[in-house]
């Protein structure tokens, strides 16, 4: 997008920007953590993170954005892929069929106990596969002439 | 957490459970190619300095003295069997099985790897080739020839199947920058693989019948089988398969075009080894199918007449390897037709001695001998191609003063593909000769009728290829010399060349001398697995071979073929002409030719007709034929009573939220430009997700607010790339039928959703979600444990579709620029 030639004054939006990015970013954190429980999960922290840098590109531009996070988005739904097949196949080594999850209860310092459930590193798969396809998707587009 | 242990309750534990998990030393044998495969470019790549060959040479060379051992266990008539665990809910376990069939193929794609893995160190040049690419193709042949041949498991064997014939593909297509190359490549990938699938095929209704896919299961149920009305179809799809890879006729055509393969794979897969798969299949499948008079005849005339057809077209190619290729056609054909020759055992009720056998020991002696004897021919003529620089036998000619070691190895393998005496072949070829005789003692399935012509072509195929093989090492090296018109100055190969093929030439003497180090060890196990039940009636299988029967048929047969074939030999340019009595386009290749350039022009032409490049046409396409079957399912099944008794009340604000949604909607329609239709379908987008609210769905309504606002900014992107309306939307032809569309689909979908909504005639899948969340996945949130543990399969598949898709976004994108500032270009961006 060369947008910069004639491009309106947008201190605002930049500004408010740089704030809300943040919030969001924290709040699809929070998000994908949750999941377990309460309304949340990878699926949708993803397209809230993809939104936080969807708004970051609309702000500025996708020179700046690639600037400031240099990301390969391709090679992030590639990891998340690998994350989530590899947490599908470790209970194969179990003796446990493809894709069983395993859960336990741990008393952590200064969370208290927390339940660790391996559906979390399938879900962080999930959540970098959405942000990168996303983002491969609106990058690709965006830069396009 | 125990999302699939639901499934697998449902299954027997009994079959669930048998086997470990872990591999045992046989997997680890089976597999070792495939494993060292990946490590060989690292190899190639760190240490120039030594022909990576020497590091493959290992993996066959161990791998023989490993199988070599088992002969002491299978020629007691044991056997071995060792079962991984790999999908035991579908029946698929990965079952070892090593009985004397499935150890000679073994021994024989090791033994021959080996020569072949040394021989190409000396054949292909270090410094020009990308051996990284050669070594790791071939190790894969290696571990897929393997897994076929010592697998239990169709399923299982079919996978390795599968993997022969791509590796073969690769293998063909080595020298990619060659057209004829990848002609040769694509042609037998196409055929193979046509073969492989109707197998599959097979294999589906073998199971259905027997509830497994074991071959001992199908052995021991054979008698089920065939009873099956499905046992014809299901032998004749095995058969496509064993045909196609085995160059049968009419499948052969793509051996002669696999020729363009470098000379080591020749010898290796396109001779000795990866052909021989269907060989193996035919026998191995033997004792489920044999006692079917359809397995006699079609396997015994379609093998006759492979070796007729090979033998006689192989007198005419002027390619050294094209004669080969051809007589590999034509051993092929001796040997599937001597392997339904067997079946005729079954047959014969007396008491001792049962004289049908000796089809079947003959077709397993030939199987070992035509791998000895081809092996060292093509390994010959690599030589000769190699040292001159031609393969054409009408240059090549007086290299005997040359080349006197290559010369021996060719008169020596010639000879015994003749059957001349003292040659293993002569052997073979004599049990070959007596089994055909043997129609004549057979007074059943019409065979002492018809049967006639099997040894009268048996005999006119053994002319022909007496022909062949003499013109082989007569063309080449006797003669008049004629090096000026050679592309090199010819000499004898270096000395590590030659080992190789000398071995295989010692073979060929030693076996025609001392044939009975054989017949226990790797025959008669071999013979037995493929007469299981005859075995079991307490028959003996008696293997004895010697080169004195006293004055048989066979010998005059023998004889015949001598005196006869001499005859045409010396006269043969009085008779060549017959070769061109067939034009072009009526030969099987012409009909290939035909078929795919076709096949090719039709899907084009039916693809444009649909393909419009337009989005909205996809649409229609997408909605018509959703609609159209719903509605007349719907119609069939007469589900149009619908009832609203148990539904809720509607709250006032629901019919504001409802009103909105309607009324956007509608002012899409009459929008002139696009960005008040996007802002208005951000408008029905967000009440949507507000409906979610009211109805307790905060994750869905989550969603699809996020969804919303990023579609929202890839219409802002993509903004300024679209074109205005066309003119062609104003149309009021294309308007309505947009609208009947429209108003189809959306119909469909209401009257779909009266009716889930009415007829609940099971109870929801969600009250098992909701009893078990917690105690099976430790969650909570049901639609997220939903979607990474009970459903976590789809969820897995879900983010590959959504990665591929992305890929195919980008690629799409980046391909269209990249051709744009290239210009016209017809190779495509290597990523």
């Amino acid at each position: 997008m060369n947008r910069n030639s004639n491009r309106v004054n947008d201190v605002i939006l930049q500004s408010a920007a740089l704030i809300i990015f943040f919030i969001i970013i924290i709040f699809s954190i929070n998000l994908f953590f949750a999941g377990h429980y309460s309304p949340g999960g990878g699926f949708i922290g993803g397209l809230m993170t993809a939104a936080a840098l969807v708004l970051l590109l609309l702000a500025f531009d996708a020179k700046t954005l690639t600037n400031v996070l240099p990301i390969n988005y391709r090679i992030m739904s590639a990891t998340g892929l690998l994350i989530a097949l590899a947490t599908s196949l470790h209970s194969v080594f179990f003796d446990r069929p493809f894709l069983t999850h395993a859960y336990d209860k741990f008393d952590l310092p200064l969370l208290g106990e927390q339940t660790l459930h391996t559906a979390i590193t399938f879900d962080l798969g999930v959540y970098l596969v959405v942000i990168g396809v996303t983002m491969t998707i609106i990058q690709t587009i965006g830069e396009s002439e | 957490m125990k999302s699939s242990e639901l499934t697998l309750r449902t299954h027997d534990c009994k079959t669930l459970f048998e086997g470990g998990i872990f591999l045992s030393v046989l997997h680890f044998a089976i597999l070792l190619p495939l494993l060292a495969a990946p490590f060989i470019p690292f190899l190639f790549r760190a240490l120039k300095g030594i022909h990576t060959g020497w590091f493959v040479l290992l993996v066959p060379v161990t791998l023989f003295v490993y199988f070599f051992r088992y002969i002491g266990v299978t020629s007691n008539g044991d056997v071995v069997t060792e079962t991984v665990r790999w999908m035991p809910s579908l029946g698929i376990n990965f079952t070892a099985y090593v009985d004397g069939l499935g150890l000679l193929f073994a021994l024989l794609i090791t033994g021959i790897g080996a020569l072949v893995v040394l021989y190409s160190i000396y054949y292909l040049n270090k410094d020009k080739e990308s051996l990284g690419h050669f070594y790791v193709y071939l190790l894969l042949f290696m571990g897929a020839m393997l897994g076929v041949v010592l697998s239990d498991n169709m399923i299982v064997m079919y996978m390795f199947w599968e993997l022969t014939s791509i590796s073969s593909f690769l293998l063909i297509g080595y020298w990619y920058e060659k057209e004829r190359s990848r002609y040769g490549a694509q042609k037998s990938m196409l055929i193979t693989v046509f073969g492989g699938l109707s197998m599959l095929g097979g294999i589906v209704l073998l199971e259905s019948m027997v509830g497994s896919f074991s071959i001992r299961e199908m052995v021991a149920n054979q008698a089920v089988i065939a009873d099956s009305p499905f046992f014809l179809a299901a032998m004749l799809l095995i058969l496509l398969g064993a045909f196609t890879k085995s160059a049968q006729f009419p499948f052969h055509i793509w051996l002669p075009d696999a020729m363009e393969a470098p000379t080591p794979v020749s010898a290796y897969l396109h001779s000795a080894t990866m052909v021989k798969a269907g060989l193996y299949l035919v026998a191995r499948m033997s004792p489920v199918f044999q006692e079917s008079s359809v397995w006699l005849w079609v396997i015994a005339s379609v093998g006759m007449f492979t070796m007729f057809w090979g033998s006689f077209n192989a007198v005419k190619q002027t390619d050294l390897k094209g004669i080969l290729a051809f007589s590999t056609v034509s051993q092929l054909g001796l040997i599937m037709s001597l392997l339904g020759l067997g079946a005729a055992a079954l047959h014969y009720d007396g008491v001792d001695d049962n004289l049908f056998m000796v089809a079947t020991i003959a077709a397993i002696f030939h199987l070992i001998n035509h791998a000895t004897f081809k092996g060292s021919l093509f390994m010959m003529v690599g030589i000769v191609d190699h040292e001159t620089g031609t393969r054409d036998i009408r240059k090549l000619g007086g290299l005997m003063t040359v080349m006197p070691i290559s010369f021996t190895i060719a008169v020596i393998g010639s000879l015994s593909m003749a059957g001349l005496p003292p040659f293993n072949g002569f052997l073979s070829k004599e049990m070959f000769l007596k089994a055909t005789t043997k129609v004549f003692e057979m007074d059943f399935f019409a065979l002492d009728t018809i049967g006639i012509l099997i040894p009268v072509v048996a005999f006119i195929g053994s002319v022909f290829t007496f022909i062949y093989s003499f013109l082989l090492f007569t063309r080449t090296f006797m003669g008049k010399a004629k090096f000026n018109q050679l592309p090199k100055q010819p000499h004898e190969a270096p000395i590590g060349m030659l080992i190789s093929p000398v071995i295989l030439a010692l073979l060929v003497v030693g076996l025609g001398f001392f044939p009975n180090v054989l017949s226990n060890t790797l025959i008669k196990p071999a013979v037995e697995s493929i007469y299981p039940t005859l075995v079991a009636a307490g028959q003996d299988v008696k293997v004895d071979i010697y080169f004195w029967h006293g004055f048989t048929p066979e010998l005059y047969m023998t004889i015949g073929v001598i005196l006869l074939g001499s005859l045409l030999f010396w006269s043969i340019g009085k008779w060549m002409g017959i070769y061109n009595r067939v034009p072009e386009r009526l030969t099987l290749n012409g009909l290939y030719d035909e078929t795919l350039v076709w096949s090719n022009k039709a899907a084009y032409r039916f693809k444009d007709n649909y393909m419009t490049g337009f989005l909205r046409s996809y649409l229609v396409y997408i909605f018509v034929f959703l609609s159209g079957t719903m509605l007349f399912t719907m119609w069939r099944l007469d589900a149009f009573n619908y009832s609203f008794s148990n539904l809720a009340d509607i709250a006032p604000y629901e019919y504001v939220l409802a009103a909105v949604v309607i009324l956007a909607a509608f002012a899409i329609l009459f929008m002139r430009s696009r960005l008040p239709a996007i802002i208005l379908l951000g408008v029905v987008g967000y009440s949507v997700a507000l409906f979610f609210v009211f109805f307790g769905a905060p994750d869905l309504a989550l969603t699809q607010l996020v969804i919303e606002t990023v579609s929202v900014a890839l219409f802002l992107l993509v903004f300024y790339h679209m074109p205005d309306i066309s003119k062609k939307e104003e149309r009021m032809r294309f308007k309505v039928g947009n609208a009947v569309v429209s108003v189809l689909i959306g119909v469909t979908v209401m009257l779909l959703s009266f009716m889930a909504l009415s007829n609940r005639s099971l109870t929801s899948i969600s009250e098992y979600y909701k009893e078990n969340v917690y105690d099976l996945a430790a969650g909570k949130n049901m639609v997220n444990v939903v979607l990474v543990d009970f459903r976590g399969f789809d969820t897995l598949f879900e983010i590959v579709v959504l990665a591929l898709a992305a890929l195919g976004i980008y690629t799409m994108i980046k391909f269209r620029t990249t051709q744009r500032t290239k210009g016209e270009g017809e190779h495509e961006p290597k990523q």
